[in-house]
């Protein structure tokens, strides 16, 4: 099969790869990258758990062909902040029980960045409009909803 | 009440952090050095011989491993498992796949319960009829209880089948190491699998270790030992390669679980002022080729009635077969029966909370059985009552005005959540100061690592950050599955225990140190004390350097004494809002009240019950497994077609925790919580939408169509 070397600057370093046409974001992100902290719930675009900032735009990352990424900055949850040092929001998430099995959080946690970039001042329901395309099995959505909207509200203090 | 420092305060999880920053692995984040991926095969066909399958073909593709026949005759649903391989990448699994050969002799099939009930049926088993008797229970004299009556009302009720999904589909990862398995699985019950495993290889349980690290949750889906995972163990011993094998979102709808359908018809008898003098049940439910559930446990207890009786029957079709759904039965069956209350209360012209109050029970089995080891539902009723307002509802159903109309409702809950006696937990403490706690559980996603720290840090006096939490290994002390909101009330009693006789044995450590008695010693902010003079201390750092070696202490989960019911309670109160225009019904409040006893850490607790509420409004309104009824085809396999409730679906809930006290049922007083909330939700929705528009819709997701075909139903009335 036909490969095409790409560069994407994943979480602010530079990577090269070898990828196909077929092969989607998700699918060189996590198999041929390591960015195991995306995670694949459907593959198909229904849950959001594949959430990446994509020149700081949100994409589901399964939706995304790999050549489409190339020459552009991927950001994924661990981009936004790591244990050492973790992005406001993350703590928000922890601080507000927004997180159950976690399993939808790195999506969420994405969502919500890109969501915040663009609107410092949500509203409810504004929150709830941004991570509709998010599903979360287990938490339901008003910690996370929470989460969001104390951030926004602490940042802005 | 013994008075806690940090359980039942909130604390945040103590894993939150690796969580939120991509830390944790789930099951397809484990990668070992040369793993394979492996695939199932699964029948196209609802029924069918399977007279012989060729597996050469697929061997020969190069890259595949090894391909494996799994002993079937039979096929009996689409999606049953027929054979599997392993190859070095997907691409190469899923075409070793089509490779394989099988000839299928297609039998007669049946997929829809009304068909499979028919005379002359198509049977799923050959030995057994499709319609089984699974209850016939009865107390007192119902007919009798129907003369007594002033009112008689007979109601229908039905339940869609619904599919778990959890956020991350099934998986599993076998390793062989020489004799020994290690399965990485993403799993409810780590002993389970462990010794089912060992039973079905023909090799020693102690041979088998199942390791569950992190795991996006299972909702009872992930209860029991596999197929894939059996599958990934044999393919990994022919290969003598790590394989692993996970579910795609397709199979997890048609293969892994589903909760089954229920068709409950109620008959009851009540008098004027509320008393029920009978109560009457038929059920007929549909798991697939499974069995269905049973779904009378909230009506043979929680209401004072001397005269029932109770038949269900599970109906088998040729479908994927049911698993515990997160409050088997009790969903199911709280939505017929609390609706039918509230039609009940309607009848006689009362206020449907009054009508459960006036049936109010201390004594299970309808006021016959033994006492309630505790029950504060009369304080749910109480607390939510007063947080929704009540007084606020429509005196008669369907009162307001105008092409949106509000209503109140309301439902009671019970269900079991007592724990298990002889689960067992151990503490560690090192001469360096650091506390291991250690159990064979699993944290399925509800945060049981940080119950088991908070009670031990509670104990020890120490932060739960400072204890190091060991969880989700077979080689750990046992613990039961985490199901029937086992966990908490079976690890959390059993961690306090150990965490006890640690702290005795430090005091006692202290107290020679200290030169005082050892009950005169306090155990608190990291240090040991003398109580009659704190100055006289010693840290609790210092003071384990003296154990010299890491020490070990047992605990367990003791037994419950006979002569009491060990049950949760809880009751949601729920306001609505329905266009009459369009069918539409938004979800507009949730007060959700419950009794589980002494709640460990509320913020869990909160989200806990905020989940439950959440999966509840979805099974109301949205969720319906949907099978084209001529082939057995799964119309949405995928969570595009199979709705669940979404951010904008969702009302403001809040959480109640009724104040509690049970001596009986464990050291903390602690009942499970994990589906308690789940449980009453779409019934005291059902019973708002009743009291906003005045019909019941009496089939479950309450969708548009159904709403707007019963208020036409009304008007020709
Ligand atoms: S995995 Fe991409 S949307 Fe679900
Ligand atoms: S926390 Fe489990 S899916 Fe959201």
């Amino acid at each position: 099969m036909k490969t095409y070397l790409i560069e994407i600057k994943l979480n602010k370093e530079l990577k090269e790869v070898e990828v196909t046409a077929q092969e989607t974001l998700l699918e060189i992100l996590r198999n041929k990258l390591g960015a195991i902290d995306v995670k694949d719930g459907c593959g198909k675009g229904d849950c959001g758990a594949c959430a990446v900032l994509l020149d700081g735009k949100a994409v589901n990352s399964c939706l995304t062909l790999a050549l489409q990424a190339n020459g552009k900055e991927v950001t994924t949850l661990r981009g936004i902040g790591n244990e050492k040092n973790p992005h406001p929001i993350q703590n928000s998430f922890v601080k507000h029980g927004a997180v159950q099995c976690g399993f939808c959080t790195a999506g969420m946690v994405v969502i919500a960045k890109a969501f915040l970039n663009q609107n410092q001042n949500p509203s409810r329901q504004e929150i709830r409009e941004a991570i509709s395309g998010n599903l979360c099995r287990c938490t339901g959505y008003e910690k996370i909803i929470d989460a969001i909207q104390n951030m926004a509200l602490e940042s802005k203090s | 009440m013994a008075k806690f420092n940090i359980i039942g305060r909130d604390t945040l999880r103590i894993d939150g952090h690796k969580i939120v920053t991509g830390k944790a692995p789930f099951l397809n984040d484990i990668r070992l050095r040369g793993m394979l991926v492996g695939k199932i095969l699964r029948s196209p066909h609802p029924h069918a011989e399977i007279v012989s399958i060729d597996l050469s073909k697929a061997k020969s593709l190069p890259g595949v491993k090894a391909v494996i026949g799994l002993d079937r005759e039979k096929t009996r649903y689409i999606g049953n498992h027929v054979a599997a391989v392993a190859a070095g990448d997907e691409q190469t699994a899923e075409k070793a796949l089509k490779l394989i050969e099988v000839e299928y002799k297609p039998l007669p099939y049946v997929v829809s319960a009304e068909k499979s009930m028919e005379e002359g049926a198509p049977r799923v088993y050959d030995k057994r009829p499709n319609v089984e008797k699974i209850r016939d229970e009865k107390r007192g004299d119902v007919e009798l209880g129907f003369k007594e009556a002033d009112v008689v009302l007979e109601r229908t009720y039905k339940t869609a089948i619904e599919i778990h999904h959890p956020a991350e589909t099934h998986g599993s990862i076998a390793k062989w190491e020489g004799d020994r398995l290690i399965v990485w699985d993403s799993t409810q019950a780590i002993h389970t699998v462990r010794d089912g495993l060992a039973r079905i290889l023909g090799i020693p349980a102690g041979c088998v270790t199942v390791i569950k690290r992190y795991m996006g949750a299972g909702f009872g889906s992930k209860l029991g030992l596999n197929v894939h995972t059996v599958s990934a163990a044999m393919l990994a011993k022919q290969t003598g390669r790590p394989v692993k094998i996970t579910l795609t979102r397709k199979e997890n709808s048609l293969c892994v679980g589903n909760r089954p359908a229920s068709l409950q018809t109620y008959k009851s008898g009540v008098k004027k002022d509320g008393t029920l003098t009978a109560l009457s049940l038929i059920n007929y439910t549909t798991g697939g080729v499974k069995r269905g559930d049973r779904c009378s446990e909230p009506l043979l207890d929680v209401y004072r009635c001397p005269n029932l009786h109770v038949k269900e029957y599970t109906v088998f079709t040729n479908m994927g077969g049911s698993r515990p759904t997160r409050a088997p039965g009790h969903v199911q069956g709280t939505f017929g029966l609390e609706g039918f209350l509230d039609e009940l209360a309607n009848e006689i012209g009362m206020d449907p909370l009054e009508l459960r109050k006036m049936n109010y029970t201390t004594k299970n089995r309808g006021d016959t059985g033994v006492p309630y080891s505790s029950k504060g539902l009369d304080k749910c009723y109480e607390l939510g009552a007063e947080k929704i307002g009540w007084h606020r509802r429509n005196k008669t159903p369907g009162a307001g005005q105008g092409s949106t109309r509000r209503g109140l409702g309301m439902s009671s809950q019970i269900f079991w959540g007592d724990g298990v006696p002889g689960t067992l937990a151990d503490v560690k403490l090192y001469p360096d100061g650091s506390v291991d706690v250690i159990c064979g559980t699993q944290d399925i996603g509800c945060g049981t690592r940080t119950h088991m720290a908070v009670v031990a840090a509670d104990t020890l006096g120490l932060q739960p950050k400072d204890i190091t939490i060991k969880l989700g290994n077979s080689d750990y002390p046992w613990a039961p599955i985490s199901g029937g909101s086992l966990t908490t009330p079976s690890v959390a009693p059993a961690v306090r225990d150990a965490s006890l006789k640690a702290a005795d044995h430090l005091k006692e450590m202290a107290a020679k140190k200290l030169k005082v008695s050892g009950k005169d010693i306090s155990l608190q902010d990291k240090k040991l004390a003398d109580k009659n003079n704190p100055e006289n201390a010693i840290s609790f750092k210092e003071l384990t350097r003296d154990l010299r070696r890491e020490t070990v202490f047992h605990g367990e989960r003791k037994g419950m004494p006979d002569g009491f019911a060990y049950n949760t309670f809880g009751a949601h109160f729920v306001e609505v809002e329905v266009d009459t225009e369009t069918g539409q019904i938004k979800v507009l409040k949730v007060v959700a009240a419950h009794d589980s006893g002494q709640i460990i850490n509320t913020k869990t607790a909160e989200s806990q019950v905020i989940g439950g509420v959440t999966q509840g409004v979805s099974t109301a309104l949205f969720e319906q497994r949907i099978v084209d009824d001529t082939t057995g085809t799964l119309v949405n396999p995928n969570w595009r077609d199979y709705k669940i409730a979404t951010s904008m679906d969702t009302p403001e809930i809040i959480p109640i925790f009724v104040d509690v006290d049970d001596p009986h049922i464990n050291i903390l007083g602690t009942k499970g919580l994990g589906e308690p909330p789940r449980i009453p939700i779409a019934a005291a929705i059902g019973n708002a939408v009743y009291n906003a528009i005045g019909v019941h819709i009496r089939e479950t997701p309450m969708t548009p169509d159904k709403v707007l075909q019963a208020l036409k139903q009304k008007e020709v009335i």
